[in-house]
């Protein structure tokens, strides 16, 4: 079906782009959500079914495929807010829109394609999508978080395609020619692993910049930061998720070669630095937004340690990567209505946020306890499997200095949530607070409670696909 | 001769550590499009007359005319000052390149592969080398565009290495191109140009914790 999806999605997209009817255009957004919602469920009772050979529906795929529908939807519900409530021109809307679109299935597509090269190309319109979506505003600043984001990107597409480069080079002797998942997985035994160091070295590097670790983190920090926060929240969830794929595919090759515990140990030095960075700057961070991206490191980190550890750890990895993506966009989803009230990003001018918006304030309260893995969160039946696979495999010291981050992590990001829920603020005019309905944070609630109940009482055919997922890797 | 166009495409490097004015950087990018038609004229032997075409125009009319042109308009554009301003001195630069080239040679020596073209992995990898030190160390947003295309005209040399087996990847090397340059120049840097008076990276060190 993805020969009609792509199509399909491209053509509202654009519709949506020259459209300037309020009406047609929500028609046509609520359109695509159900678009992508059949889609994915179409393709979950198709699986593993290959179309136009490049493209796979495995259990990974249509997962995250699934989780990428159930995050759209409050994301374009929220959009519409953010429009609604920013008095946008009707050529912005429209291009806000057409992006989000264009930006959502490219991630899509990336997650079903089976062959590197497609997945790169994916890779780099989601890059031109969320440029777009970054640059909203036309301030100075969006500009600046644009450039950076921008560019890094660039690099860092480059690192892949020079990553592809020597994954040819370390195929050549095999004489094999197709650079398709399913192939490099049939001949992985002939690959030069020289040439295969080489390949996941740079691939690795490049792939980061989306998932979001140590070295090429960066940028996107400052994207979630600038971009509309409905906007913020799909790059801090299935964005990142599409990092992982890219990593996750590669590394399912290189885990049948014999440099795998090569790779386990630059898998493992970048995620414990990644956790390191993010709690250095959890600590002292003032600027809410800022602090959830950083907050999105910290768990990509935590996920690439449950990967290098092997074991259960590979399970609690997909876990946690599909739970984090319904708990970090609804922490980005009520900021937006934080920042309705104060006008802010900084913790100082922030406070009490609980005489301005009750439903708000208790769906803030219950993120910042999904997201730093109290029970009973969701997060933290995945936390706790990865430590559990970081003991097995005799990383004790790793194990114990992450603990350690963990808990400086939740102090920090306790502090400043406590300081926005309780503290009065120093200064702020009550009469220019808006009223914000509760129905606004309906969408929050219902995505914790799934994160929840999808960690506690998981469906047969959750697990089952999770299960799929996790053996693309050798048992 | 691949060999020797290569060599030569080394030694722009070199003359681009002590490039001193903006001009010149954007004439040796133009030298090192046409340095690439040749290269990949000559190499590409194999692969179908259509898909070379493309490969050979893309080459000429994008790397050694359009995107040159296009950052020439910027610079008279946007009213850039004509120096690069480096932030270490010329000759530092120059043997940091040479010490680069030098290092890419010894390290493909110890590679024991008979697959592997040496002088294609000896230029490709310090071009990018090259491109990833002048981005580092050069003032202005438009030299780090610059520090780009070097970076991507490695990878195309590193693409054409493969490229008889592998037709598909010079493409997909002609599409990074193309897409990240229009992205970078076309859509961006008119842009900085127009918020921001002088186009300086300290100008853009606000976003930060």
């Amino acid at each position: 079906m993805i020969s009609l999806f792509l199509p399909g999605a491209i053509l509202i997209s654009v519709l949506l782009y020259f459209n300037k009817s309020k009406i047609v255009n929500y028609t046509l957004v609520v359109f695509y959500a159900l678009f992508l919602l059949t889609f994915a469920v179409y393709q979950s009772f198709h699986l593993n079914s290959i179309e136009l050979g490049y493209f796979k529906s495995d259990g990974l795929g249509i997962l995250l495929l699934l989780t990428l529908s159930a995050a759209t939807i409050p994301a374009l519900f929220h959009g519409y807010r953010y429009i609604a409530t920013h008095d946008e021109s009707k050529k912005s809307r429209g291009l806000f829109f057409a992006a989000m679109t264009m930006l959502i299935t490219a991630i899509g597509a990336a997650y079903l394609s089976n062959h590197i090269a497609v997945t790169w190309i994916f890779v780099e319109i989601t890059t031109l999508c969320a440029s777009v979506l970054i640059y909203h505003h036309r301030t100075t600043a969006a500009l600046e978080g644009v450039w950076k984001y921008v560019f890094i990107c660039a690099i860092s597409i480059t690192f892949v395609f020079i990553g592809i480069l020597f994954l040819s080079l370390s195929l050549k002797q095999a004489g094999v020619e197709d650079l398709s998942f399913d192939a490099l997985e049939k001949n992985y035994a002939q690959l030069n692993p020289f040439w295969l160091k080489f390949a996941f070295l740079f691939i690795f590097t490049g792939f980061t910049a989306k998932l979001g670790l140590v070295p090429m983190y960066t940028a996107g920090i400052d994207a979630k930061d600038k971009a509309p926060a409905p906007a913020g929240a799909l790059f801090s969830s299935v964005l990142m998720n599409l990092g992982f794929v890219g990593i996750y595919r590669f590394y399912a090759i290189v885990a049948r070669t014999e440099i795998l515990p090569w790779a386990n140990t630059i898998i493992l030095i970048a995620a414990f630095l990644s956790i390191f960075v993010a709690t250095v700057y959890m600590t002292r961070i003032k600027n809410i937004k800022r602090m959830f991206a950083y907050s999105s490191i910290e768990h990509m980190g935590l996920v690439m340690l449950g990967l290098a550890a092997g074991g259960i750890g590979v399970y609690a990895a997909i876990l946690h990567i599909v739970l984090h993506s319904f708990v970090k966009p609804s922490l980005f989803f009520q900021f937006n209505q934080v920042y309705r009230v104060y006008q802010s990003k900084s913790i100082y001018d922030v406070g009490n946020y609980f005489k301005y918006n009750k439903a708000g304030a208790i769906a803030l309260l219950l993120g910042f306890i999904s997201c730093t893995a109290m029970p009973p969160s969701g997060l933290f039946v995945s936390e706790f499997m990865i430590f559990q696979s970081l003991f097995e495999s005799h990383h004790l010291i790793i194990l114990f200095v992450v603990l350690l981050l963990l808990t400086m992590i939740i102090w920090g990001f306790g502090s400043n949530i406590f300081k926005l829920l309780f503290t009065p603020p120093i200064s702020i005019d009550e009469t220019k607070i808006p009223k914000i309905s509760a129905w606004e944070s309906a969408s929050q609630y219902i995505l914790l409670a799934i994160a929840v109940y999808l960690a506690y009482n998981p469906p047969a055919q959750f697990v089952h696909l999770t299960k799929d997922a996790v053996n693309l890797l050798p048992q | 001769m691949t060999d020797i166009l290569l060599i030569m495409f080394a030694m722009t490097l070199l003359y681009m550590s002590i490039a001193n004015r903006l001009l010149t950087y954007i004439r040796i990018l133009v030298f090192q499009g046409f340095l690439l038609f040749g290269v990949t004229f000559l190499e590409l032997s194999h692969i179908n007359v259509t898909n070379l075409v493309l490969i050979l125009l893309e080459t000429v009319v994008f790397k050694a005319l359009a995107v040159p042109l296009f950052l020439n308009r910027v610079i008279k554009h946007n009213g850039i000052t004509r120096v690069a301003e480096p932030f270490l001195p010329n000759f530092v630069s120059l043997i940091i390149i040479t010490l680069i080239i030098v290092i890419t040679i010894v390290l493909s020596n110890s590679i024991k592969d008979i697959n592997l073209d040496k002088t294609f992995f000896v230029v490709a990898l310090s071009t990018l080398f090259t491109g990833l030190y002048i981005i580092s160390t050069r003032r202005k947003i438009i030299t780090h565009v610059m520090g780009y295309l070097v970076i991507e005209n490695g990878v195309f040399i590193l693409s054409l290495a493969v490229g008889n087996e592998m037709p598909m990847l010079v493409n997909l090397g002609i599409m990074l191109d193309i897409f990240a340059s229009v992205l970078i120049l076309g859509v961006f840097f008119n842009k900085i140009g127009d918020v921001l008076n002088d186009p300086d990276v300290n100008q853009l060190r606000n976003l930060k914790d």
